[in-house]
């Protein structure tokens, strides 16, 4: 299984930077968000406002409007909304100019551990979604808000989110991935 | 110009910021499941490496643009039940998932098809929150609710302080990382 590829750390794909540069790259953008349009780095409320719009044609718009949570939070194309569509060009621009785009169903971590099925990855991959949401929207944050852009300003708040997600994942992978690759 | 930029205006300055976090997810080679799901094992440093550079890179500047008037801080508040349960589920679902909200976006550019699928996901967890909301407020989100409070508050140790030690943690970290990954990564498992 240690094949060559797949989980060897030190294989830079074309294209990767060093986490070293990203990190002091990352930190840089938050002095020019927070310095130019005092907005810090997020990603989960916009995903919950436009949630709203996928669960009104099932749910209602009455049922949306009367929500107390999206009356806090309503969709519309705000700076949070266009930031998220933004993450999503910038990162198709990068993988565009680096030519690494690869379609990928069953990435290879995954597969070593529960074999190369779409029908077992697939259901696996919407309920981590909907998990890791729901637990974002209940923390206030995620791993940009919280843990990027809430840990650089010393929040209370922020580090217990950072140190609790990085312990509750530790125990996760430890029982996902327990036992190797015993199913090919 | 006076900053900060409000309105119009910084509403779309928020494609290019977006732009360039998406980007840098992207080249910090975060946007690959394998890379996020394998730090969680302790078997590749990466995502450690670029959040506590960000953390005290980041943290520095916005403490000095803060200190000069140039930044407010914005602080999310501490209601530890709340925080502590989502953080905890978040860990669960970004292990099961493989990515954090942010780099699934980032992911599905790149061509991961299940990463669109748990977005899937994101929007029915989003939706599942926004229905329970009433109930978490009222149940959940008061318990040890301690406010917008920051580190150097509760503790007396000055930001100066935290900055020394998140510095010292960072260079011992990276310093034990670089020493061992190098030759024999494959022997740890």
């Amino acid at each position: 299984m240690n094949e060559n590829k797949e989980s060897a750390s030190d294989l830079q794909p074309r294209g990767r930077w060093s986490p070293y540069l990203v990190g002091a790259l990352l930190g840089i953008l938050s002095w020019l968000v927070f310095a130019v349009v005092n907005t810090p780095l997020g990603i989960s409320t916009p995903i919950s406002s436009a949630a709203s719009l996928c669960a009104a044609p099932i749910m209602g718009g009455e049922a949306i409007s009367a929500n107390a949570y999206w009356t806090k939070f309503p969709f519309k194309w705000d700076y949070h909304m266009l930031f998220l569509v933004g993450t999503f060009l910038g990162s198709l621009a990068s993988v565009l100019a680096s030519r690494n785009f690869q379609l990928e169903t069953v990435p290879a971590t995954w597969a070593e551990r529960f074999g190369g099925s779409k029908a077992v990855r697939l259901p696996a991959a919407f309920l981590g979604g909907t998990i890791i949401m729901f637990g974002a929207r209940m923390a206030g944050g995620c791993t940009s808000g919280h843990g990027i852009s809430g840990s650089l300003q010393l929040a209370l708040s922020s580090w217990v989110f950072f140190l609790t997600l990085f312990g509750f994942g530790v125990i996760a992978a430890f029982f996902l991935f327990r036992g190797g690759s015993s199913k090919t | 110009m006076t900053l900060p930029i409000t309105g119009e205006t910084a509403r779309w300055l928020a494609i290019p910021f977006g732009m360039l976090f998406g980007a840098l997810l992207h080249r910090g080679g975060v946007a690959d499941y394998n890379v996020i799901v394998n730090q969680f094992r302790f078997r590749d440093f990466t995502v450690l490496k670029i959040m506590l550079t960000a953390i005290v890179v980041g943290g520095l500047g916005v403490w000095m643009l803060h200190g000069a008037g140039y930044a407010q801080y914005q602080i999310k508040p501490a209601n530890l039940l709340g925080v502590g349960l989502g953080a905890a589920l978040f860990g669960i679902g970004m292990v099961l998932y493989g990515y954090c909200p942010g780099t699934g976006v980032a992911a599905i550019a790149t061509g991961s098809l299940h990463a669109l699928v748990g977005f899937a996901g994101m929007l029915a967890g989003a939706v599942l929150y926004a229905l329970s909301y009433p109930w978490v407020e009222k149940h959940i989100q008061v318990v040890a609710a301690l406010g917008k409070v920051r580190l150097p508050e509760i503790t007396g140790i000055p930001e100066w302080g935290w900055f020394a030690i998140l510095s010292a943690i960072a260079a011992g970290v990276f310093w034990l990382l670089e020493r061992k990954t190098k030759p024999g990564a494959a022997a740890v498992s």
